[in-house]
This record gives C-alpha cells, sequence and structure tokens, in this order.
C-alpha cells in the first residue's frame, strides 16, 4: 500500500481517519474476523488464479459414460473424481475450481466499476454541494428506485449473457452505495482546515480532490468495496441460475445449480456443492469486510 | 411543514418522471418494435401499417409523451404473448406479491427485532457476536440455494409442502420462510443501531437512575423510541424486498408481479416487462416518500435541510 499522507505543511484530519497503511501489524492480528474471513478470500483468489495447474481435470470434457459419478465419499464414489461428475460428465471438482474465476472476477472487475462512477460522483457532490450535489443526489435516488434485478435481467436478455455484460450491467447498477457514503464523507472532509490550506497554496481542484480528499476517503472505500463484491457475486449468481447471466459451458457456480436442478431429487450434491462454496466465499468477504470496519473504527460498529 | 412536503412531492414526480423515461427507454432498445408486435412472419406490408397505426414513425419525443399519457389514463400497452391489456394481466398478478411480501416482511420483523435487540442490549458480548454470526450467515447464503433446500426438505423428504404454484395458503409459505430470510440481516441490523442509539439516550439513564426494571426500561423506553427510524429504514431497504421477489417467484412459480416480470423476459414480451419494472419503480418512490414525510413530521429538525 502506498503512503497516503499529504504534505508536512497540511495537517492530517481528525484521528478517526487514520490511513490503513499506519494501522499496525498486531492491530490487523487481533481482528479474528478480518483474519479468518481474509484468509479463506487470499485461499479462494489463490486457487482462482492457479485454477489450471490446481484442477485434476479438464472442465469443460464431456464423458458420458460417467454422468453423475458422486463424491469420494457416497458409495460408488472413487478418487478419480473427488467430487463426482456432472450430468454431462464433468469432473465437479474442476468445474468448481475453475467457477471461482468466474465469481471472483465478475465482483471484482463489476466493483471496480461501480466504486469508480459511485466515487466520482459522490466526490463532486460533497466537495461542490449546492446544484452539482443536487444532481448527484437525485441520480442517486433514480437508481435506488429502479428494481436492480429486474433492470439487470432485462438488459442481459436484450444484450445476451456473457462475463463482460455481466460485469457492466452490474457495475453501472451498483454505484449507489459508493456515492452516497463518499458524498457524505466528502462533504465534511471539504469543510476542513488542511482543504482551504490547499485552496489558499494555489492547488487545482482535480489535485484538491484526488490528492487530499481521496485518499482520506480510503478506509470507507475498502469496507463497502467488500460489501459490493459480495453482493455482486451473489447477484451473478442468481442472474446465471435465472439463466440470464453467464451462459453455459462456463463454469459459474450459479450455473452449476441451475443446470443440477433437475437431477437434485437424486444427487442433492450437485447444487450442494457449488452452493456451499459460493456461501463460503460470500460468508468470508463479508467476514473480513466487518474486521475491516472494526479496525477502521473500532467504536463506529453499527 | 407543507413546504417540506411540497418539495419531498416535487422531487418524487421528478424521479418518477425520469423512471418511467428509463421503462420507455427499455422498450426502444431492444430493437425493432414494429416487427416484434407484427410477430414472426409478418410481411413487410403488415409491418408498414404497424409503423403507422402505433405512431413509430413519429418523432422518440412525441411517441415517449404519447406513451405517458396513455400509462397516466390507466392504458399500459397489450402483451405481445398473452394477448391481453398489460394492466389487467397486473391487476391479476399483484395480489400473489403482495401476500408474499406482507408474508415475508412479517417472517423478517419477528426474527429480527428480538435478535436486533438481544444484540443491541448484550452489545459486544458473546450474545452480539451470535447475533451478527447469524446474520452473516444469512446474508452469505444464496437465496435461491436456500430455496431448493427447502423445496428438497419439505417438499419431496416430507412431504409437508407445495414445491410451486400459488393455488393455496400452504403454496406461500416456502417462499414466504426464503425471502423473509433475505430479508432478515439488514433489519437486524438496523434494529441492532438503532437500539444501542436509544440506549446511550439521558431518559433511558434516567429511568434506570430511578430503579426501573431493566427489561422495562428496554422494552417500554428504548424501543419505543428505536422503532421510528428503524420503520423508516425498512421502507428504503424494500427495494431488496422488491427484487428478492422476482427471484423467489420464479423459483416456486408463485404466480406474482415478479413471476410475470421473468416470464416476460423468456418471451421478450417488453409491454409488459416495461410495465413491471414502472410500477415496481413507483411503489418504492412513494414508500420513501412516505416515510420521508412520516420522519419529518416526527422530527422536526428533519425538515430544514
Amino acid at each position: 500500500m502506498t503512503d497516503t499522507t499529504p504534505t508536512a505543511s497540511i495537517p492530517t484530519p481528525g484521528a478517526s481517519m487514520k490511513s490503513p497503511s499506519r494501522l499496525s501489524l498486531r492491530r490487523i492480528a487481533e481482528q479474528p474476523s478480518l483474519l479468518v474471513g481474509g484468509g479463506i478470500v487470499v485461499l479462494m483468489i489463490l486457487i482462482a488464479i492457479f485454477a489450471p495447474l490446481l484442477a485434476p481435470h479438464d472442465p469443460f470434457v464431456q464423458n458420458i459414460a460417467a454422468r453423475t459419478v458422486p463424491p469420494v465419499w457416497y458409495d460408488g464414489g472413487s478418487w478419480e473424481h473427488i467430487l463426482g461428475t456432472d450430468q454431462l460428465g464433468r469432473d465437479y471438482l474442476s468445474r468448481l475450481i475453475y467457477g471461482a474465476r468466474i465469481s471472483l472476477f465478475i465482483g471484482f472487475a463489476a466493483v471496480a466499476i461501480a466504486g469508480v462512477i459511485g466515487t466520482t460522483l459522490g466526490l463532486l457532490g460533497g466537495y461542490f454541494g449546492g446544484r452539482v450535489d443536487m444532481v448527484v443526489t437525485f441520480l442517486t435516488t433514480v437508481r435506488l428506485s429502479l428494481p436492480i434485478i429486474l433492470v439487470a435481467l432485462a438488459i442481459v436478455a436484450i444484450f445476451g449473457g456473457s462475463v463482460t455484460i455481466v460485469v457492466i450491467v452490474l457495475g453501472l447498477l451498483k454505484w449507489d452505495r459508493f456515492a452516497v457514503v463518499v458524498r457524505a464523507t466528502a462533504a465534511q472532509i471539504s469543510r476542513l482546515d488542511y482543504i482551504n490550506s490547499a485552496k489558499a497554496a494555489g492547488a487545482s481542484t482535480f489535485y484538491i480532490l484526488t490528492r487530499e480528499v481521496l485518499p482520506n476517503l480510503a478506509p470507507q472505500l475498502i469496507v463497502i468495496a467488500t460489501i459490493e463484491i459480495a453482493s455482486a457475486i451473489l447477484m451473478e449468481a442468481a442472474l446465471s441460475f435465472l439463466g440470464l447471466g453467464v451462459q453455459p459451458p462456463t463454469p459459474s457456480w450459479g450455473l452449476m445449480i441451475s443446470e443440477a436442478k433437475n437431477y437434485m431429487f437424486f444427487s442433492f450434491w450437485l447444487i450442494a456443492i457449488p452452493g456451499t462454496a459460493l456461501a463460503l466465499l460470500v460468508f468470508a468477504i463479508n467476514l473480513a469486510g466487518d474486521g475491516l470496519r472494526d479496525l477502521i473504527s473500532p467504536d463506529g460498529r453499527g | 411543514m407543507l413546504i417540506y412536503i411540497l418539495k419531498r412531492l416535487g422531487l418524487a414526480v421528478l424521479v418518477a418522471l425520469c423512471v418511467s423515461v428509463l421503462a420507455f427507454a427499455l422498450l426502444r432498445v431492444q430493437g425493432n418494435a414494429a416487427s416484434a408486435l407484427a410477430g414472426e412472419g409478418a410481411s413487410a406490408e403488415d409491418i408498414a401499417i404497424i409503423i403507422r397505426t402505433h405512431g413509430l414513425d413519429r418523432p422518440v419525443v412525441v411517441q415517449y409523451l404519447t406513451w405517458l399519457a396513455n400509462v397516466l389514463q390507466g392504458d399500459l400497452g397489450t402483451s405481445y404473448f398473452f394477448k391481453r391489456p398489460v394492466a389487467e394481466l397486473i391487476v391479476s398478478k399483484i395480489g400473489n406479491t403482495v401476500i408474499l411480501a406482507i408474508m415475508s416482511l412479517a417472517i423478517a420483523l419477528t426474527l429480527a427485532v428480538p435478535l436486533g435487540v438481544l444484540a443491541a442490549v448484550y452489545s459486544g458480548s458473546w450474545i452480539d457476536r451470535i447475533c451478527s454470526g447469524i446474520s452473516l450467515l444469512g446474508q452469505a447464503l444464496p437465496s435461491f440455494f436456500l430455496a431448493l433446500c427447502l423445496v428438497m426438505l419439505f417438499a419431496i423428504h416430507l412431504r409437508l409442502l407445495p414445491a410451486s404454484g400459488a393455488q393455496t395458503w400452504q403454496h406461500f409459505i416456502l417462499p414466504a420462510v426464503t425471502l423473509g430470510y433475505y430479508i432478515t440481516p439488514p433489519f437486524m441490523r438496523l434494529v441492532r443501531a438503532g437500539m444501542i442509539d436509544a440506549l446511550s439516550n439521558d431518559y433511558v439513564r434516567t429511568a434506570r437512575a430511578k430503579g426501573i426494571p431493566s427489561h422495562k426500561v428496554v422494552l417500554k423506553h428504548a424501543l419505543r423510541n428505536a422503532l421510528v427510524p428503524v420503520v423508516g429504514l425498512v421502507t428504503v431497504q424494500l427495494g431488496l424486498l422488491i427484487g428478492g421477489s422476482v427471484v423467489i417467484e420464479s423459483i416456486f412459480a408463485l404466480d406474482g408481479l415478479g413471476y410475470l416480470a421473468y416470464q416476460s423476459i423468456g418471451y421478450r414480451d417488453f409491454p409488459v416487462l416495461q410495465a413491471v419494472v414502472l410500477l415496481l419503480s413507483l411503489v418504492y418512490v412513494v414508500l420513501t416518500l412516505l416515510s420521508d414525510v412520516v420522519n419529518a413530521w416526527l422530527d422536526p429538525r428533519l425538515r430544514v435541510s
């Protein structure tokens, strides 16, 4: 993490806005939820990155002779397919491993887009106030009144489902929380003395916004980003489950549940395995987010 | 107060107009409306007639204003697939969605209020941690996955409840439980935060100092005051309920607005989709308007900003 401390002549804002870089490792170690949640998330990211090395089989190769082979702990399971095979005979563990890529990529990419849109709007509204703020508040209100899942389903139906479309749609729809929080915090910060000092020193508005205001929003941004990544991953899964997200044969966890739901009566593990993976990932991200929030403001919970 | 209401009402009308433009655009971006209306195998002449009779050759602004005027008169167009007026379709489905919403809201509040109060009263203790653990788990479990698990258990193994449809009240139990569970965590967090806020007030300390038993202080003094802002926030969270109902209704084939919208996407029945998007947005706009006005009435400080 880069050092975000402003230059020495400008005083730093209040103690409640410590930048993450200056929080000692000891305090991170005192946050069990951050350690556990963050640990699982890092593990999942590593699994996603090294999927080709870890997956025992090709996740796309079908084997009609070995359909719905149960996982190794059931009768009839074998170590050849540790988590069994799906209704088309594809190795389930390999599909699960590659599925982590889809979930994590869509979660991070969509939130990156949403974060840029929401932060920009929030910064402008909070810093300038007045008419600009009215426009930002209005846009946020309009966005909040749209039923997000329905709009996402409709847009994917019109433009066709693919990873790119899902990322763009979720990115364009999920910026509201960024805008609301950044706007409120930026409005507080822009009234502080050091911003006036920067103005007096002749700094441009762009410089003040990006170098003086934005770095002090970093803690809040990280916390919102974790919440939104978890929620974007769940939305991708829901869209894919309804058949209007990532398309087959891409291994998305939501799509895996959807494809297997007609077989769940006889092979419940076909939906239980991707469902558990999804719940574990989202749980870990939220847990890490809670830990981060406590770390940033130990007394500001809730 | 009157000025505040008028300002707030003006904002709501502007938002509603913006949403209507977006809903109108939804029907236009999907490509050729005329050939969609004419159906498959229509000749060029048929399409030309439809373009003229539906005014599709006029400027987009005129088309939008005509459409808006029709909507305001309750004419939402005709469904491509069902060949029935959209307004009629919506009226026939809305009841099921309202029942589902009320049932799941009741389930969510029965869970969220006691858990949120417990977590706030014992804030920081292991009870608080268990409550926030439950809420974290609730947020992590995908609603459609929970729905399938409930179907497996109650409809297939135990044969207690039907798995899909909306014929009897039993059909609503599994969807309502799923949706209620889905919206419980955010409600619980709101109740907890509201209670912690209320418990830190002077009147609570005074009540405690007077020797009033702790449970009475919590329930009679703090909870009442904590719930006022929570009610307002809950209306804002209704967006979550509306969105969730689309997914849940589709899974359980519960014949409501969400299922209608899902079907209309599959059939590319855009007039229906457009109407449902517009209606759900308007419900949200009206609810937030009401909640803002009620809050401003209860708390005069809010009227100033």
